[in-house]
């Protein structure tokens, strides 16, 4: 049995209250890939600033707390081809959808947002079958 | 102002991404195996997160956003191709590795060469989305 789920619900808390932050506070969906992708493909416009200030936030923090924490690992594969390939996957795949875990799954879904309980469906489906896929079935991760 | 809220959110994504544990890819992987040792971890999190975002949602009502502006409509609803197209692609990516798009900005640090090889891929896809699209549409049209 995993131990770590009260660690997910604190987390998850965490999450959840950084979405209601920026939503009642900016008046803005917090939703990754809607803020990193508009920034890398130049599309945020005004908002620009806005968004590098989250994403920096998003990166120092969790860098800052690793070290108080003790090393910590993302435990990623060392299979660098399937690693690119997932990059791609998921960078092509979020922007086409519009949203990713956090846009869909966690805001949109909370709101009941039709969009986000199917975006979700499928997110989770695919992922499902993938790792059916290429690390049962294939082996390569 | 809206810089400083930005950087506050966007910390208390990454430590809420760090303390649940969504940095790790083996439990996001392990949610998602269920022919492995099954992790219900994300489970928690998507709990977790989403109580606080429903109570955010239900204030909203009649409100405007502190920092002036408007709440973001309930877009249209309409479920279209590339709504389910596009999860498929990102769910197959995110089982594959287990990153999404907040944890691969917030492990970046620890990630390794692995965390910088995602990111970088990631942004490629990303920029590359709209060409997608844009054929996506055009191979319908004369389809």
């Amino acid at each position: 049995m995993h131990q770590e789920w009260i660690w997910g619900l604190a987390g998850g808390g965490l999450i959840g209250i950084a979405g209601a932050v920026y939503l009642l506070i900016n008046g803005r969906i917090m939703g990754a890939s809607g803020i990193i992708g508009s920034v890398v493909d130049g599309t945020a416009g005004n908002q620009t600033w806005e968004r590098v200030w989250f994403i920096a936030g998003l990166f120092l923090l969790p860098t800052i707390l690793s070290f108080w924490v003790g090393p910590r690992d993302n435990f990623i594969t060392d299979n660098l081809w399937a690693i690119a390939a997932a990059g791609i996957l998921v960078g092509v795949g979020t922007r086409l959808a519009n949203g990713c875990t956090s846009g869909h799954g966690i805001c949109g879904m909370s709101r009941l947002s039709l969009r986000g309980f199917v975006a979700t469906v499928f997110y989770i489906g695919a992922g499902g079958l993938s790792i059916i896929l290429f690390k049962h079935l294939l082996g390569v991760v | 102002m809206r810089g400083l809220f930005a950087f506050i959110a966007g910390g208390l994504f990454g430590a809420g991404l760090l303390v649940s544990g969504m940095t790790d890819s083996r439990k996001v992987q392990g949610w998602l195996d269920i022919f492995g040792d099954w992790d219900p971890t994300l489970a928690f999190v998507m709990g977790g997160a989403m109580l606080p975002m429903a109570i955010a949602w239900r204030i909203t009502r009649g409100r405007n956003p502190a920092l002036g502006g408007l709440f973001p409509p309930k877009p249209d609803q309409r479920v279209g191709r590339n709504l389910v197209l596009g999860s498929i692609l990102f769910g197959a990516g995110w089982g594959l590795v287990g990153l999404c798009p907040g944890p691969s900005v917030a492990s970046l640090s620890y990630g390794g060469i692995g965390g910088v090889v995602f990111i970088l891929s990631m942004f490629g896809g990303m920029w590359a989305a709209p060409l997608v699209r844009s054929r996506l549409d055009a191979a319908l049209v004369t389809a």
